[in-house]
């Protein structure tokens, strides 16, 4: 082999197993994006039924009721304007508490929100993007309609 | 009082790095060995003022001042010493200053270390650390000033975040800022061969230790920190593809890339432009990750108080550096040319090829962790990238250069007959799939990629040992301990580090398919079953530490009726801001983990515990030790001691020449 096509063999070589593992990238990250709606967003319909999403808010007051076998929990995530009831089967994070925010991840199932993760803050004084993002919406919603 | 003298020894410190900065380059610029040599009692007066600010902090910390500031947020009169040394770093502020003190100490070292270095390249390269000490200095001074007093004074703290009141938290940042603060001298050493238009073997060989042994530190970083997550949090996983995570990873993985490119460029000359631009990219990352931890854009632990100040500062410093050291490599493209040819079936091919997969891999971590910030910071909705994009992309990316990483040890430099080497290890890669695919069925775990992690793992135990008996065979009549004597220590190096990938790819594969987890509600004297072993709830007693309440519940575990373990996992309430927190508790063995961690205690005096099989989960960190030690074999080989000895002699002869 010549020098030349050696090279070329490598520089193209390499050329498609870059092309090769940038295609890999990109289509696997298409396809598990995790989208961000808001409860207001989730009763408006605007959410995907049947794929995995993310809801953020806060956990209504007086919301959580623990089923009998003691894992398996139910309560509201709200933006202060619409209520989205919840139920996850696990342990909660320490810092999930009702009053505060929460940031939810699963399948919307007949119109309740089947949770297969819920991060809660990680400091008392911290309050998840996600979540306040949704009331901040959820606010400046009621007071455009106030106006 | 103290606090002031503690701020105005971290300003004379920014003073000294400018002079460390300026001087230097200015002298090696006009060739004046007078105005050169300030550049190493400038960085060793540095590290001295920063120390002393550093240690004025603590103090402050250990006193329980809270009229400072920081301590009153980050600390509390009945903290355990230990935590309130550790709290120092525990928050944005202080950890800025380790970030600052981190750098220096490896100045220092640089100036101890590189006696042997032209005076000309060691002036470039202090100059040039001294440019990144004063851009971190001033952003602590500027926007984060660790000395800040809190007037009037409060009578009681808020205490360090529970989560970090931990063994794990007092070595896992100074571990990890020596790793992402080491990939700058690695930097620097770029930075001035770029600027003094020298870029060959010698360069790399200078370089190489001081990668190595900042990969090391990142590498013990990395895997603390993992642990930490494992037994801290609660929820026993060990990596969750979180963005501070990520930002360590990142510069792991393009470090990893640099130490193999600047072994071809040291070796074989070749592959100088990817090496400098790796020494860029690496350093650029680490200073990318210190953004994104410290900037507080993502929702982590490590997100302290937000100050959209402090990010565009990063953010500023960030894009000089890139800016700068792109636009010089740019001007001196033409010098990087050239180099040790090589064939299309050689030792630097399969380098090469590791490389590029290596960057890939980098970049689409970058991908994940940075698109959703994009998207929010332009208004286009809120999106997160979890651990199914980061599997998906990694087990595929990393097949090939697993498999790689055995094969080209086995190929000569420069050219090698790719049929004679595939046949011969061509055995050792057939047992290896057996083996893979026969393991995932003898544990009833048949999923393709049970069987793809056991066949790479056995890939790489297979080929090492047949690497190191072809490497033991090659002086054939030498005696036994003469054949291991003659194995230098970066050959070790070497082996050890790719045999620890072996140890962990079987710990992520077997706790990967194999886990198991129980939720369950227990009261007192009832017992839960979970992969073969029995979990007895003997009742939650008072356990309250010097800064918190806790209930500690006592689970008896057994197996075939035999008592193994008394696990005490605990609740924790953290006084000073009220928060719970939950201790897990482990029974750790070779084969398995046994992982109890309380919930919440329900209104009837039943508690929610969580149970967790982990099999082969040890072996993660002991491949991480393993890597590790490699790392260090690999940067303490007498070669360079033996070389540095003879620049040394070089560089007298040199000035002795020129003094003449």
């Amino acid at each position: 082999m010549k020098a030349r096509s050696k090279r070329l063999m490598l520089v193209g070589g390499g050329v498609a197993l870059l092309f090769a593992a940038v295609a890999l990238v990109l289509s696997a990250f298409q396809q598990n994006l995790v989208f961000f709606h808001t409860p207001t967003e989730v009763s408006e319909g605007k959410a995907p039924t049947g794929k995995t999403f993310r809801i953020g808010g806060m956990v209504e007051d007086g919301s959580i009721q623990r089923e009998a076998d003691g894992v398996t929990v139910r309560f509201a995530i709200t933006d202060t304007a619409k209520v989205i009831p919840v139920t996850y089967k696990g342990t909660l994070p320490d810092l999930f508490k009702e009053g505060k925010g929460a940031v939810v991840q699963g399948k919307l199932e007949g119109g309740v929100f089947r949770a297969t993760e819920v991060l809660a803050k990680h400091d008392e004084n911290y309050m998840p993007p996600e979540a306040a993002h949704a009331v901040e919406q959820a606010q400046k919603a009621a007071q455009t309609l106030s106006q | 009082m103290i606090p002031e003298l503690g701020h105005f020894a971290l300003i004379l410190a920014l003073v000294l790095s400018l002079v460390q900065a300026v001087v230097p380059l200015v002298g090696a610029h006009r060739n004046s060995s007078a105005l050169m040599a300030v550049g190493r009692p400038a960085a060793q007066g540095q590290f001295f003022f920063i120390l002393f600010s550093y240690v004025c902090l603590t103090w402050a910390f250990i006193q329980s001042d809270f009229s400072v500031q920081l301590a009153a947020t980050n600390s509390h009169s009945a903290t355990p010493l230990m935590y309130k040394i550790t709290g120092v770093w525990g928050n944005h502020e202080g950890s800025l200053l380790l970030w600052a003190m981190s750098l220096s100490l490896w100045t220092v070292a640089v100036t101890v270390f590189s006696r042997h270095l032209p005076d000309a390249f060691l002036a470039r390269v202090l100059g040039v650390l001294g440019l990144v000490s004063a851009g971190f200095i001033s952003f602590t001074l500027v926007t984060s000033n660790p000395f800040d007093r809190l007037l009037p004074a409060v009578a009681e703290g808020r205490d360090l975040n529970p989560l970090l009141q931990d063994p794990g938290m007092i070595i896992h940042p100074p571990l990890l800022y020596m790793g992402y603060v080491g990939f700058s001298v690695a930097f620097a050493f770029a930075i001035a061969a770029l600027l003094s238009g020298r870029l060959d073997a010698a360069w790399a060989r200078w370089s190489r230790p001081w990668t190595t042994i900042a990969w090391v530190f990142l590498t013990a970083g990395i895997a603390v920190g993992s642990g930490w997550a494992y037994y801290e949090l609660g929820w026993g996983g060990w990596w969750f593809w979180d963005p501070v995570e990520n930002a360590s990873f990142m510069p792991w993985l393009l470090g990893t890339a640099l130490m193999h490119s600047l072994a071809v460029t040291e070796k074989r000359g070749a592959f100088r432009s990817w090496t400098v631009l790796l020494a860029i990219g690496a350093f650029s990352l680490s200073l990318l990750g210190t953004f994104l931890v410290r900037s507080g854009v993502i929702t982590s632990v490590h997100a302290f108080a937000t100050d959209p100040k402090r990010g565009l500062y990063i953010l500023a410093l960030l894009v000089i550096v890139i800016g700068f050291s792109l636009l010089l490599y740019a001007m001196r493209a033409n010098k990087l040319m050239g180099g040790g040819s090589f064939g299309l079936v050689s030792r630097e091919t399969s380098l090469l090829a590791n490389n590029v997969l290596l960057t890939v891999a980098s970049a689409s971590v970058l991908l994940g962790t940075l698109y959703p910030l994009f998207l929010d910071a332009l208004g286009l909705g809120k999106i997160s990238v979890g651990p199914p994009y980061f599997e998906a992309v990694f087990v595929p990316l990393m097949t090939p250069v697993v498999v790689l990483m055995m094969f080209g040890p086995f190929l000569r430099w420069k050219d090698d007959d790719l049929l004679a080497e595939v046949r011969r290890v061509a055995p050792a890669f057939v047992a290896s799939v057996a083996i893979g695919v026969g393991g995932a069925w003898a544990v009833d775990h048949l999923t393709w990629r049970t069987a793809l992690g056991l066949s790479l793992a056995a890939w790489v135990v297979l080929a090492s040992l047949q690497l190191l008996a072809r490497r033991l065979g090659e002086r054939a009549g030498a005696s036994a301990g003469s054949r291991l004597r003659s194995i230098t220590a970066s050959w070790w190096g070497m082996w050890l580090a790719h045999f620890g990938i072996g140890i962990f790819i079987i710990g992520v594969t077997m706790v990967g398919s194999l886990d198991r987890h129980l939720d369950v509600k227990m009261k007192e004297g009832q017992h839960a079953e979970l992969a073969g072993y029995t979990f007895v709830f003997r009742g939650a007693v008072d356990a309250d530490g010097p800064n918190y309440d806790a209930a500690r519940g006592n689970i008896e575990l057994l197996r075939d009726g035999r008592s193994l373990d008394m696990l005490t996992p605990e609740k924790r309430v953290y006084l000073a801001q009220g928060m719970p927190m939950t201790e897990a508790s482990l029974d750790i063995g070779l084969f398995r983990d046994v992982y109890v961690s309380l919930g919440e205690q329900l209104e009837d005096g039943a508690w929610i515990v969580s149970l967790y099989y982990k099999p082969f989960i040890s072996w993660i960190w002991a491949g991480c030790v393993l890597m590790g030690l490699g790392g260090v074999f690999a940067a303490a080989d007498r070669r360079y001691r033996r070389l540095a000895a003879r620049d040394a002699a070089a560089a007298v002869d040199g000035r002795a020449g020129a003094a003449a």
